[in-house]
Order: C-alpha cells, then sequence, then structure tokens
C-alpha cells in the first residue's frame, strides 16, 4: 500500500518563543508564540474568553436580592434594610451614553431618601452606597469581604461612626454618591463602584470618599482608592486604606485634593536597585 | 426646521421645505456622521434627514468663509488665533475658488497628486479639513490619505510610502522595570517599535519618568537601536527632566482643539514652545530633528467641557492645528480609548479613525493611531482588524504594539505585536528603512528577507539567559 504520509518528523505550525518564561515578572500577554505571524489558536481563545467575561461584567444587572440576602448574614448587619435606589440612566444602552443621567438621581429615589431622613435630626457621621457602575460584578464579589474588613474598624474606632442605611443604586455613576449623602444629612460619603473592567481584571470594584457630599462637586473633591479585588489590592489592604482616608478626612473636615493617602509612603523608593536584564552587566 | 426665518445663517429647500442652521458651528455639528458625543453634547443633528441636508448646505459653503467665520472666537482662542495668523494664501490660492464640496471632488481628482497636495497644506485649517471629510465617504478618506505623503525623522526616518512603523508600548501597572524590559524584548522580537518605543507611566512624576528615560535609552544604545525613546508624562515633567540631565529623545504632550482644553490639560502653546527648544537643544536625533510626539483624540475638548458647541471631530481637527506648529515626529490619535459616550461602537470608532488619519495628513502630519476600544465599548478585535486595516492601506503613519493585545496598565485593548506583522504582511508593508536594515543586521528577521527568525538572534538570548539562569 502506497504511504500517503511522508516519513519526515512532522514540522510544527506554531513557533514557541523561549521567553515566555519571563511570564513569571509580569501580566503583559508576552511570549505568545506564532503561526506564521499571527497569535496561536490557544492564545486567542484565551483572550476572547478574557474579553467575554469583561463584557458580562459590563451587561450583566446587579443581583440586588443577592447581595441583600448576603448582607443580613454579616455580624455587622444592620437593623434598617438597604435602600434601593435608581439613577436617571433607564438602562444599560443610555447608561453608557449619558454619563451625567448616571450622576443623578430619579425623582422616586429622592422622594425615597428624603421620607427616610425626615424621620431623623441627627446626622450620620457616613453613608456607604454601593453603585453598579460599569461591573456588577465586581460589586457582587468584592463588596462584602471589604465591608467584613471595614465596618468594624469603624464600630471599634475610640468614636464609633454612626452609619446611614446602605444605599444600592442601579444604572449610577460615582458622582452619584454625593446627592445620596446630602439627602440623608451625612457628614461624609463613600462610594463602592464597579470600575471599567480590565481584560485582566472584570472584578475591579473602586472607592471614592467625600467629606460633606453635595449634589455637583467635581472630582477634585473626592479620594480614590483604585483595583479592590482578590488579585489587586486585597479587601484587608483597601480597608485599611479607606479607615486611614476616613480618618484623616474626619479629622481635617475635608476630602479630595488637599487630602493625601499616606500609607505607602514606607514603601517608596525600595526598587531604584531593580535590574533591566536587557542590559545589566551582572546578576 | 421647516419655516425658516431670517435667523438663519445658511439655508437649504428640499421640494417645498426650508431647513435653516444659524452658524457655520451648527452647520458643521449637524453635518457630521452619526456619534455619541455629539449626541451627548446636543449638537447632532435631530434626523437623518436633517443631517442629510445639512451635509448638502454644507458642501456650498465656499472656502474662503472658513477664514471669515470662526467656530471658537478669535479674541478669546489662542488656536483659532495660530490657525487664522498663520494661513497661508499663496497655499491657499489652488484651491481658494472651490467650495466644500468642490475641494471632495478636487481631492478625488488627478489634480491632486502627492506634490499638488503637499503645496496647499498650509492653506488649509482644520476646519476645512474637518467639513470635507463630513461628506467623504470611508474609501474618499482612505484614497486622499493615501496620496498625502508626510516624511519625519529623528534617529530613523518615517512615514515613507510603503512603509508603516509601530510604537512599542511596554506599559506595566507598578513600572516594574523587569516587567517593561520582558515586554520591550517581546516587541523587539516582532519587529515592532520604529515609530518610537513609549511608556505611559503608572506613577507620573520627574523621578520616574527619569528613571524610564534611561531605562530605554540604555536599551536604545545597548543594542544600537535606530529608534526614539518616550516617557508619556506631562511637557512640564519633561522640561524637567531635560533640566535634570536625562536623556529625552521626544516630548510627549496630549492636545486639544481649544484653548480652554488645554488649559484643562495645563499647559499652552508657549509650554510646548519651550519644551521643543529644550529638546532641540539636547541634539539627540542622527536623521532628523522632529522631537515632539502628539496624542488626540475625539471628545477630549467635550470631556473638559471646552467644545464651544463645537462637533468633535472639528475639536480634534483644530488640534491639528496646534501639532503642525511644531513639526512633531508622530501624532498619535487614540481613537476608541475615551469610550461609550463619545464613540459608541466599532462602526463610530472606525469612521473617526478615518477621518483623523485623513485630516491630519491634509494638514501636513504624520498621523499614527491607537486602534483600540475598551470593554464597555460596543466593539471587538474585528472591529480593530477592520479599521487597522483600512487604516494602513490609506497609509497610516504607525499603529501600536502591544503583548497581546492587552495593556494591563491603561486596560484597554490596542493592536498586538502580531497585529503589526500581519497588516505589514497582508498589504506589503515595510518597517521604517534605518529600522528594517537593524532588523535584518540584528537577525531579528532571518536569511535578509521579511519573515521572523525561529531562533532568538544571539545578543537577546545572551540577556534572557542572565536573567533565567540557563546556559
Amino acid at each position: 500500500m502506497k504511504r500517503i504520509f511522508p516519513t519526515h518528523p512532522i514540522e510544527e505550525a506554531v513557533v514557541e518563543n523561549p521567553w515566555h518564561k519571563l511570564r513569571s515578572f509580569t501580566d503583559a500577554r508576552i511570549g505568545l508564540g506564532r503561526a506564521g505571524v499571527s497569535v496561536p489558536t490557544k492564545h486567542l481563545l484565551a483572550f476572547q474568553l478574557a474579553h467575554a467575561q469583561a463584557i458580562d461584567a459590563v451587561h450583566s444587572p446587579l443581583n440586588i436580592d443577592g447581595l441583600t440576602a448576603s448582607f443580613a448574614e454579616q455580624d455587622w448587619s444592620m437593623e434598617h434594610t438597604p435602600i434601593r435606589l435608581h439613577s436617571q440612566a433607564e438602562n444599560r444602552a443610555t447608561y453608557l451614553q449619558r454619563p451625567d443621567w448616571g450622576r443623578r438621581l430619579h425623582r422616586t429615589s429622592i422622594e425615597r431618601l428624603q421620607e427616610h431622613s425626615s424621620s431623623r435630626s441627627e446626622p450620620y457621621d457616613l453613608a456607604i452606597v454601593i453603585v453598579d457602575g460599569l461591573s456588577a460584578f465586581a460589586i457582587e464579589e468584592n463588596t462584602v469581604p471589604f465591608l467584613n474588613e471595614l465596618l468594624p474598624r469603624l464600630q471599634d474606632d475610640a468614636t464609633p461612626w454612626s452609619i446611614a442605611p446602605l444605599c444600592i443604586v442601579e444604572q449610577g455613576r460615582v458622582a452619584i454618591g454625593d446627592p445620596i449623602g446630602e439627602i440623608l444629612n451625612a457628614r461624609c460619603v463613600i462610594v463602592l463602584v464597579g470600575e471599567r473592567p480590565g481584560l485582566s481584571s472584570p472584578d475591579s470594584m473602586g472607592l471614592y470618599l467625600t467629606w460633606a457630599p453635595k449634589a455637583g462637586l467635581t472630582d477634585a473633591y473626592r479620594n480614590c482608592i483604585s483595583n479592590i479585588r482578590l488579585a489587586g489590592l486585597n479587601h484587608h489592604d483597601a480597608a485599611r486604606k479607606a479607615y486611614y482616608l476616613l480618618s484623616e478626612a474626619r479629622t481635617k473636615k475635608l476630602s479630595g485634593v488637599q487630602l493625601k493617602d499616606r500609607t505607602d509612603d514606607s514603601v517608596l523608593e525600595h526598587d531604584n536597585e531593580q535590574h533591566n536584564f536587557l542590559v545589566s552587566q551582572t546578576k | 426646521m421647516t419655516n425658516a426665518s431670517s435667523k438663519f445663517r445658511f439655508r437649504h429647500t428640499v421640494g417645498e421645505r426650508t431647513f435653516g442652521f444659524q452658524s457655520l458651528t451648527e452647520l458643521m455639528a449637524k453635518a457630521t456622521p452619526a456619534r455619541s458625543g455629539d449626541r451627548l453634547a446636543g449638537v447632532a443633528a435631530d434626523t437623518a434627514e436633517e443631517r442629510a441636508i445639512a451635509q448638502m448646505t454644507l458642501a456650498d459653503v465656499p472656502l474662503k468663509l472658513f477664514l471669515e467665520e470662526v467656530v471658537v472666537p478669535y479674541e478669546d482662542d489662542e488656536i483659532t488665533r495660530l490657525i487664522i495668523d498663520e494661513h497661508d494664501k499663496s497655499a491657499f490660492a489652488p484651491i481658494s475658488h472651490l467650495t466644500v464640496g468642490g475641494l471632495r471632488d478636487w481631492l478625488l481628482s488627478d489634480l491632486a497628486t502627492p506634490t499638488t497636495l503637499h503645496a496647499i497644506r498650509a492653506g488649509v485649517t482644520p476646519e476645512m479639513a474637518a467639513a470635507v471629510s463630513k461628506i467623504m465617504r470611508n474609501q474618499d478618506l482612505i484614497l486622499v490619505a493615501k496620496k498625502c505623503h508626510v516624511k519625519t525623522a529623528f534617529r530613523n526616518t518615517i512615514g515613507l510610502p510603503g512603509h508603516l512603523s509601530t510604537r512599542l508600548q511596554p506599559n506595566h501597572p507598578t513600572d516594574d522595570l523587569t516587567g517593561i524590559a520582558a515586554s520591550i524584548l517581546d516587541g523587539l522580537m516582532y519587529a515592532n517599535g520604529d515609530a518610537v518605543i513609549g511608556i505611559n507611566p503608572a506613577t507620573d512624576n520627574v523621578a520616574q519618568a527619569c528613571r524610564l528615560m534611561k531605562m530605554m535609552d540604555d536599551v536604545i544604545q545597548h543594542y544600537e537601536i535606530p529608534t526614539q525613546s518616550c516617557v508619556l508624562t506631562h511637557v512640564t515633567n519633561t522640561i524637567e527632566c531635560i533640566e535634570q540631565g536625562a536623556p529625552v529623545d521626544l516630548v510627549f504632550q496630549s492636545i486639544g482643539g481649544t484653548q480652554a482644553t488645554n488649559d484643562s490639560f495645563g499647559f499652552n502653546l508657549a509650554t510646548l514652545a519651550e519644551a521643543q527648544d529644550a529638546a532641540l537643544s539636547l541634539k539627540r536625533g542622527t536623521v532628523g530633528n522632529n522631537v515632539m510626539y502628539f496624542e488626540t483624540g475625539q471628545g477630549s475638548a467635550l470631556s473638559a467641557n471646552a467644545h464651544h458647541n463645537v462637533d468633535q471631530q472639528t475639536c480634534e481637527a483644530r488640534a491639528y492645528a496646534v501639532a503642525r506648529k511644531f513639526n512633531p515626529l508622530l501624532v498619535n490619535t487614540v481613537v476608541g480609548f475615551i469610550g461609550p459616550e463619545y464613540l459608541y461602537d466599532g462602526k463610530e470608532i472606525t469612521r473617526a479613525g478615518l477621518e483623523d488619519h485623513f485630516c491630519a495628513k491634509l494638514l501636513g502630519l504624520p498621523m499614527g493611531c491607537d486602534v483600540c476600544y475598551t470593554n464597555h465599548a460596543q466593539a471587538d478585535q474585528n472591529d480593530m482588524d477592520n479599521l487597522m486595516t483600512l487604516l494602513a492601506v490609506s497609509g497610516c503613519t504607525f499603529i501600536m504594539g502591544i503583548p497581546g493585545s492587552d495593556d494591563i496598565m491603561l486596560n484597554y485593548q490596542t493592536t498586538s505585536f502580531h497585529d503589526a506583522m500581519y497588516v505589514r504582511q497582508a498589504l506589503g508593508l515595510n518597517p521604517s528603512p534605518e529600522f528594517d536594515q537593524w532588523l535584518k543586521h540584528t537577525r531579528i528577521f532571518q536569511d535578509d528577507q521579511f519573515t521572523l527568525n525561529h531562533k532568538i538572534p544571539g545578543a537577546f538570548e545572551h540577556s534572557l539567559n542572565r536573567l533565567l539562569g540557563g546556559a
């Protein structure tokens, strides 16, 4: 019988890159190898999965019932159930094109907040606003473990913080925390918001703090802690930073550009001797 | 818009209906192909019909009117003053009799050769370029841009016909030097980096910028790479870096098309002039003296609330007046980075990329494009493949190159090292000549052919082994 396959060794279509081992030094997608000049199938499909997860994070609605049920199970569970709110952006498509609407409360939400605040004369020390933002997934993954780290610190503070009922906002952007804090008569507001998902980080949560919140403030009045997630800034460290900023804001009665996060000062300058292996003559 | 009264500056009648537009600014905005940023600003056409009528009306506007009626007041805006005061009347003469519609025909005709297009450059204002682009189809934008040749040089020559350069973008979320070096190696092995090796620093201050400049300069000198480096930090930081003796090749700045936008970015024309002088004084270029690198993008003026009700594409074109004042080596429109509130989906991003490239080339700029998208835009890799290919056909100066399309610092997707190789192979485009020679000399390209070596070249293998503890 005639042989139809060649007898010589089969040549690989994919050329591997020996420097793929450098992946241990960076999350960048280096050393993928190539099929011709193109990305090999394995890496093409891995990329598409990462993009699919990021897209789903943007478009999936926040599971509010699940989140609320989970809050009720925690040690710090509050007497008041969370207040559910909505921005002026009706749906995701509108939300993505009209950031201005995502910053403003829907009329019925304003009434709900006013109803609550009218029954109380004392200001709150803090309002905590949970916002879907660009990744509901990030909120579902990070809110409970983060609050588990933060709330005990606030409750155990020498001057314990009085905290308003948690607010949960759909189709919201960062600045929506300010009118909420204002209506609730809170001295300070923190907003937990799903950040724009990166390809390798669909679950990243941001925290924004405003002292003396009121509608219409700009970013210059806010402090931000970014990239809160298990593989980024972990919940313990994020809560430590947040507690530091909250304490400083309370002492100085301000937030934003005049309030600096100095929790990292001790680790600056540690890597001046770091090596550029492409040119180093030693090591 | 029926029953047009005398308040309308421009009118157009179709059948029994008359459409009116109160100003050139309004007419330009309403003639713009649909995009979310103009809707957000409230300046877009209300209906598809109104847009088509606005395009017809705009086509009848004489080019001379753009020299008399400005979209941002002359008294309030140094960019308007730059556009008007430095307009070259003799360069304008060959097209001065034309309307916007007539200019489209002229650009597409055999009258418009690379030579004549070069000759009229200084006579074209950004608003004229923007206006004509609004009534051009994508293929028109491609064909005319291809005829506009813009050559620049620093340590290599960029923009020659039949060439496509890339910016190697080795960003890292903590500016880790080993991580950055790993991405630089990856890019060089895939023949990327002839436009510039350019880092967006995660920590944006003078000390960090100096550290990254030194690092890239070491690599360029060690391997004798005919390319240039840039840290994309604020222009005032770069001026300080130069004062501190850092090895600055290119000065970077993001620029916008209104003075108020640039105020919000913290610079003005005088700042750029000072930076250009400082960089030129270093005399680091070997084959040319283009020392500036600018980035632009539709939507920046609106984002800064500094758009004067001018549509975002016209604002973008005005930024090119700023760029061409300073003879840049590279200009880059970061088209899909700003998000879906300005460019909603792949279709809008594609259109904007082609418009920006065309307008910049017509005005004489070395335009490249960050063909990109964010994860909250309605776009994917296929949209990027399309735009990248269209731009390469139209003679785009450079695109970005990043490992696997994933910028792990800025969290968006742009073109990969592989993508650049794809488009060069598909269209027969070469890297800049000096860089091409280096690729062959170092045997990144094998056998003097435009194919990648299966093996890692010796010099780089040595460095790699040093780190990984190999042979």
